[in-house]
């Protein structure tokens, strides 16, 4: 799970990035939390942030995202959560261009993918392992 | 034998760190940088155009006000404070940035964010977009009914617009409504389930405010109490801000 500067760092501190990881932790299970390293206050900035996104300097904003991918792709895990705009943006940017391999998810997505109310139209982001996983009774096909 | 000094070209008087000291709090520490690095070392940015955080405080301190102000590594710190909370002495490199933009003629600022953030400017929905109040309730309600009639058990979701009263004001980034409206349904959901008390407003909806990343300062607190404005109107208790 990316920690978001804005949230973290810059507003609640370690507190929220706690709270976040005990809710990450109840919705996907303990055992497939897989945390990155630095993290909390001291995890890096994704590089999506500032107004770096729009600033058209795509080609420094992905080496400064380099950093990033590299923290991800030490865990080895199949999802990286985002539970900032900007840094979904950019951390599923990375994946596509550095053809990591991971998926990005928003926390909304799978919070509500635990609790078994994702409907079939809300699973853009979702790898074809979680596609079909806990679709509502009812959903079309 | 000495070698010869090296004489910089510093103008007298005050310099841009100077002047920006005058506005931070504690002069946001900038005269106290140890050189220990710390700042560069755990910065993503650092080696960008041969630049890093500590060597922008050296040519500040200085003096190197023309090379700081042209200097495109301003655009690619993304200010997320990562040097401050390391640093043993606490110094505002962030601000130092963040004033520094504010140095560009606002023409030559990065297009995207110039764009951005006139087009947020343009309404009261502060959509940096430019999404109306009107195509953001046609957005909202066209999916909350789709919702609804397709998604049994969701038959009594709200996505409440304009609700006075209510203790949460919920905003939104603009990209979900315009670029992918179904991403604004699972937060519905978790709200409901939460029994959250929310609304959306028609003014004020939009989370981003791409001009306080210019550093066009009127420009962001223009947005801002645009915002404030929107929420307090309302009679909100809480501002959830998705951003």
């Amino acid at each position: 799970m990316q920690d978001p500067c804005q949230l973290v760092r810059k507003s609640f501190g370690d507190p929220v990035a706690a709270d976040l990881r005990y809710v990450v932790k109840s919705v996907v299970g303990e055992e497939n939390f897989v945390d990155m390293t630095p993290n909390f206050s001291n995890n890096f900035c994704c590089g999506g942030g500032g107004g770096f996104l729009q600033s058209g300097y795509a080609e420094e904003r992905r080496a400064y995202g380099k950093v990033k991918l590299d923290q991800i792709l030490t865990t080895k895990a199949d999802y990286c959560i985002t539970p900032c705009h900007n840094c979904h943006a950019q951390v599923h940017d990375l994946s596509e261009h550095y053809e990591a391999g991971y998926h990005t998810v928003h926390l909304w997505t799978l919070i509500c993918l635990s609790l078994g109310v994702l409907g079939e139209n809300e699973r853009v982001y979702l790898g074809p392992d979680l596609a079909d996983v806990n679709m509502p009774p009812g959903a079309e096909e | 034998m000495a070698e010869e000094v090296i004489r910089l070209k510093k103008k007298k008087g005050s310099t841009l760190k100077d002047e920006i000291a005058k506005i931070l709090p504690e002069g946001g520490n900038l005269n106290l940088c140890l050189t220990c690095g710390m700042c560069s070392s755990g910065c993503p940015a650092t080696g960008l155009h041969d630049m890093d955080p500590r060597k922008f405080l050296r040519m500040a301190a200085l003096g190197m006000d023309e090379e700081l102000k042209k200097h495109p590594w301003s655009w690619m710190c993304t200010m997320c404070m990562r040097c401050i909370y390391v640093c043993p002495m606490q110094i505002n490199i962030p601000q130092l940035v963040f004033n520094i933009r504010g140095q560009w003629p606002r023409e030559e600022r990065p297009k995207g964010i110039l764009g951005s953030c006139d087009m947020a400017l343009r309404n009261d929905t502060c959509s940096a977009m430019g999404t109306t109040e009107e195509d953001f309730q046609f957005v909202v309600e066209d999916v909350l009914e789709e919702v609804r009639e397709t998604q049994p058990g969701w038959e009594e979701l709200e996505a409440p617009i304009n609700k006075h009263g209510a203790y949460f004001f919920l905003n939104q980034n603009s990209r979900e409504p315009v670029t992918e409206p179904d991403e604004m349904v699972p937060l519905w959901k978790i709200m409901h389930l939460a029994g959250a008390d929310w609304t959306y407003g028609t003014k004020g909806w939009a989370a981003e405010n791409y001009c306080m990343f210019m550093a066009d300062n009127d420009a962001w607190k223009h947005i801002l109490e645009v915002k404030v404005k929107a929420v307090e109107d309302l009679g909100c208790k809480v501002w959830l801000n998705t951003e």
